[in-house]
């Protein structure tokens, strides 16, 4: 589960695909689990930080898990 | 150390493009009361979803709608539409007010009856009278809209032998300029079907001819073609007095004002577009005044509004099931009613509000309910912050319709709750249970489950 690597990101959540010219925003969290993601950082190690540091229960965090996995895959962000 | 506070990680794809006169905020408001009792609390004592009814949003549209007409015209009527919504507690609010009862079957002919409304206001409308239901209404003197020559000669024939005259109106269809023309309630005026209907009523000698009635259309977004019909149930009126010598003492405009609610298909919310009902009354009353009717043989002015005075009194409050992504990507989520109950999500936009704070990103999403068939939406495309399961909603302006029309279908029918004035709830329909969906059924011995 990778971010493409020509991914540009920001801190403050703005992305930029060059290959296709698009753009997205994203809010806080997004942009967090975006720059651990081109880190390179495994996703258990990213779940886990979020849950020392986020007051979120295990389940919810899974299932946003699953949820932000499938929106970059549908905005072609990921790795195939 | 305390934690920080999470939000659901979310991106959203950049257009650049023209920009958006509206902007870019969508006005989504949390919705965490109706009439100050909240909506956590009623989700906790009545079940999720329920149907919640402000008794004092109901009077007062009774209240705003009847002084636009009684301001304008000296004799005005209203009769509470019962197909409209014709739960008891709802139908005695309308009588309260003074409403009339205005029924379209024997079925609702009985209900009005058994809500104490005297015979004598009870409008029977419809195109499907029994035998039975005519001479029920001849004998309780009810007002009796006739459909068609069918039902002339059904009251014909039950009239032979009275001593009386039953009190009957004739029903007009018409072109009033609107697209469809409904011309399939009554008689039409433009190949003259109605005179004739009139005159031989009349020359029956049989039936007391004392209305005329019309029903153009259901929300109508014209208060021009209610001037014209106005205008074609004057002239019968008119000549009914010049050339049968015989006095009409009611019109009856019908129904068929708009509510608020959006259309399907609309550019613009309803709010900003439909007529409000002091355009209605205005077109419509000043018609007949300017009529030419002598100041006595002035007709009462009868009004069968449905819709319009209930339906932003109803909310239909429920809560979130699931999230998914649908095969394009787009987000859907699951709700826990659908549009078995809620079946004026076919025709309308509902707006639907989250009932607790959210964060500030919106997704464009699908809302679909709980039944398995693919009809099952309840908003194509809706901009609504992100909903987590458990999370609850209420849908706005539901009151008209749905708990007449809904259907039972793999799940039961919910409770309905009223508040009163001082914000007491009231539970005026329970919700449904199996043994009540099962009891009319029957199983024969040899289908009969073993002991």
């Amino acid at each position: 589960m990778k971010i493409k690597s020509n991914i540009a990101t920001s801190e403050n959540g703005f992305i930029f695909n060059p290959a296709t010219g698009d753009s997205f925003s994203g809010n806080a969290m997004a942009a967090q689990l975006l720059l651990a993601m081109k880190s390179g950082k495994p996703a258990e190690d990213i779940k886990k930080d979020i849950l020392e540091k986020y007051n979120v229960s295990a389940d919810q965090l899974e299932r946003d898990w699953d949820d932000w996995i499938a929106q970059l895959k549908e905005a072609n962000l990921l790795e195939t | 150390m305390e934690k920080l506070t999470y939000e659901k990680p979310y991106i959203k794809k950049l257009h650049a493009g023209v920009m958006n006169k509206f902007g870019t905020r969508t006005g989504i408001q949390p919705v965490k009361q109706i009439d100050g009792v909240s909506v956590k609390s009623l989700i906790e004592n009545y079940g999720s979803p329920v149907f919640v009814l402000s008794e004092k949003k109901i009077r007062k549209n009774y209240r705003s709608a009847y002084r636009a007409f009684s301001t304008r015209y000296p004799k005005v009527q209203f009769a509470w539409s019962y197909k409209t919504n014709y739960l008891n507690a709802v139908c005695q609010i309308f009588h309260q007010e003074g409403s009339w009862a205005e029924v379209v079957s024997g079925f609702e002919y009985h209900k009005a009856l058994r809500n104490g409304i005297p015979g004598n206001k009870i409008i029977f409308n419809g195109p499907g009278k029994s035998n039975d239901d005519l001479q029920a209404a001849i004998d309780n003197d009810s007002l009796i809209h006739i459909d068609h020559f069918e039902e002339l000669n059904q009251l014909l024939v039950l009239s032979k032998k009275l001593a009386t005259k039953p009190r009957v109106a004739i029903r007009v269809n018409m072109d009033t300029g609107v697209y469809p023309s409904w011309d399939r309630f009554g008689f039409n005026y433009e190949n003259n079907e109605a005179w004739t209907a009139i005159e031989k009523t009349i020359n029956s000698n049989k039936l007391q001819l004392v209305g005329l009635h019309c029903h153009i259309g259901t929300y109508m977004l014209s208060a021009g073609a209610y001037e014209i019909a106005a205008n074609k149930l004057c002239d019968l009126a008119m000549r009914c007095k010049a050339q049968l010598h015989h006095k009409i003492e009611y019109i009856d405009m019908g129904g068929g004002f708009p509510s608020t609610n959006t259309l399907k298909g609309a550019y613009l919310p309803g709010s900003d577009t439909v007529p409000t009902v002091d355009d209605f009354a205005e077109v419509i009353t000043s018609t007949i005044l300017n009529f030419g009717f002598a100041q006595d043989d002035l007709p009462l002015l009868i009004l069968e509004s449905g819709r319009v005075l209930i339906d932003d009194a109803g909310y239909l409050l429920g809560t979130v099931v699931a999230n998914k992504r649908l095969s394009n990507g787009k987000r859907a989520t699951i709700v826990d009613f659908g549009v078995n109950i809620l079946f004026t999500s076919f025709w309308y936009e509902h707006q639907i509000s989250p009932a607790q704070d959210f964060n500030s990103h919106n997704e464009n999403m699908i809302i679909y309910g709980p039944l398995c068939m693919n009809i099952d939406v309840i908003r194509e495309s809706i901009n609504l912050p992100l909903l987590d399961p458990g999370d609850q909603v209420v849908v706005h302006q539901v009151g008209a319709y749905n708990m007449t029309q809904w259907m039972q279908f793999i799940t039961l029918r919910p409770a309905v709750v009223l508040i009163d004035k001082q914000q007491h709830t009231h539970v005026i329909r329970t919700g449904e249970t199996l043994h009540y969906t099962e009891e009319p059924e029957i199983i024969p011995g040899h289908l009969k489950p073993d002991k």
